[in-house]
């Protein structure tokens, strides 16, 4: 059990970075975060039961954590901002999807990291309502609410700030 | 027709996401193309989805960085003990080595928590409170406390010794175990806080010379198996402590 517990596990390690990234803005906080989910997931992995769902279990130890860090950066107002990281450029992507890869890196720090944590699960992680409602530990209503606020903020922020590729040309 | 046209945000993002069933799908093409600034809301929410894509996907595919590589599952040898800490920093140690206990020691986690977590909590709860009588054996006969444990539970058992972390021994006892013999040794320290380790045989184990971390009834332990014998050390003392403290028992037993 333990052995595939292991496989399966490093198996949701890259998607775990993915949204961390998204959720910190930070490549190293963003490791940092899933090197705590993991390690919490093998000290527990004792709790969870084969053949349930194992992404949904280690996304609700990372959101945990996140809620844990971001309620200990609330209480110290020094460290409030998060550090601001410029993607680093990858290779393959041209100087226009950098860009807009960069708007919508600087829109998302705009949402509050409620509704960031919904839209990741629904637009990156591809999570069904259900199943967000069940990680965030939420009522399906308020998963709903928060996914309408964050798409519509974000919507407009990028009409107001992006640059061209993004914003729509009516 | 104005009933079908009828839809609901829900309903509207579940389209852009994919979630909504096909029955319902027209229904939403409908309304768009009936309202057309709603059209250019569910094209952003669209671009918005594809943006985020874009933007994170490529993180799926960077090489995974050392930190995170050593929580992966790597050789299927046991390292010594300290050639695992010095690799990630004791910091690290408990939950990194939680792992390797769950990833080595595969097929008897359910019975190392029966055989040796729980019994080893019980006997620190049961024995820790006990003024006039906490041991059977005083640490005054210490070699015939190991000479005497050793032939019941059938393999050598040694008693570490603590001073330097500032527990000393109080004695031992023998304890009945889910098999057969176990033993207790009981440790003090200056302000009376009390630490217990718990031994007991593990015939057919494989060794594993990793730490587990678990907290029975407000009582931490950690716990490893290492030849023929499997080890909880128990105390109320934080976590760091705890594990430092059962380092030294692991390094003592060692030597």
């Amino acid at each position: 059990m333990s052995e595939r517990f292991g496989s399966l596990m490093v198996e949701q390690i890259p998607r775990l970075r993915r949204y961390a990234r998204a959720l910190t803005g930070s490549a190293e906080l963003a490791d940092d975060l899933v090197q705590d989910c993991l390690e919490r997931a093998w000290s527990r992995s004792a709790q969870w039961r084969p053949g349930s769902d194992l992404r949904a279990w280690l996304f609700t130890i990372m959101h945990n954590l996140y809620v844990s860090a971001v309620r200990a950066r609330a209480r110290r107002p020094a460290e409030l901002a998060l550090p601001e990281e410029e993607p680093a450029s990858r290779a393959g992507e041209s100087a226009e999807d950098l860009a807009a890869s960069r708007d919508i890196e600087r829109g998302i720090r705009t949402l509050a990291a409620e509704q960031r944590e919904v839209l990741m699960l629904v637009a990156l992680e591809g999570m069904r309502y259900e199943e967000v409602a069940a990680v965030l530990d939420l009522p399906l209503g308020t998963v709903m609410s928060r996914l309408y606020r964050a798409r519509e903020r974000l919507r407009r922020w990028l009409a107001e700030e992006a640059g061209p590729t993004l914003r729509r040309v009516k | 027709m104005s009933e079908q046209l009828d839809v609901t945000e829900a309903e509207f993002h579940a389209y852009v996401d994919g979630q909504l069933p096909p029955a319902r799908r027209a229904a939403v093409e409908a309304y768009v193309t009936e309202h057309p600034e709603e059209a250019g809301r569910l094209a952003d929410y669209d671009r918005l989805n594809e943006a985020l894509h874009a933007a994170f996907d490529p993180v799926l595919q960077e090489p995974l960085p050392e930190s995170l590589h050593a929580t992966r599952p790597r050789a299927r040898a046991p390292a010594p003990l300290w050639r695992v800490a010095a690799a990630v920093g004791w910091v690290a140690l408990g939950g990194l080595l939680g792992w390797s206990a769950s990833w080595l020691g595969a097929p008897q986690t359910a019975s190392i928590e029966h055989e040796l977590v729980r019994p080893a909590t019980v006997a620190h709860v049961v024995y820790t409170p006990e003024v006039r009588h906490p041991v059977e054996v005083l640490a005054a006969e210490e070699v015939h406390l190991a000479k005497w444990l050793s032939k019941r539970l059938g393999a050598p058992v040694r008693v570490p010794d603590l001073n330097s972390a500032g527990f000393q021994l109080v004695g031992g006892r023998l304890l009945p175990g889910s098999e057969g013999a176990a033993a207790q040794f009981m440790y003090e320290d200056a302000s009376g806080r009390r630490l217990t380790l718990y031994v007991r045989p593990t015939p057919g184990e494989p060794d594993v010379a990793a730490f587990r971390y678990a907290v029975r009834d407000g009582v931490g332990v950690f716990y490893w198996l290492d030849g023929a014998l499997g080890y909880a050390l128990s105390g109320a003392l934080a976590r760091e402590d705890l594990l430092s403290t059962a380092r030294m028992v692991y390094e003592e037993l060692s030597l």
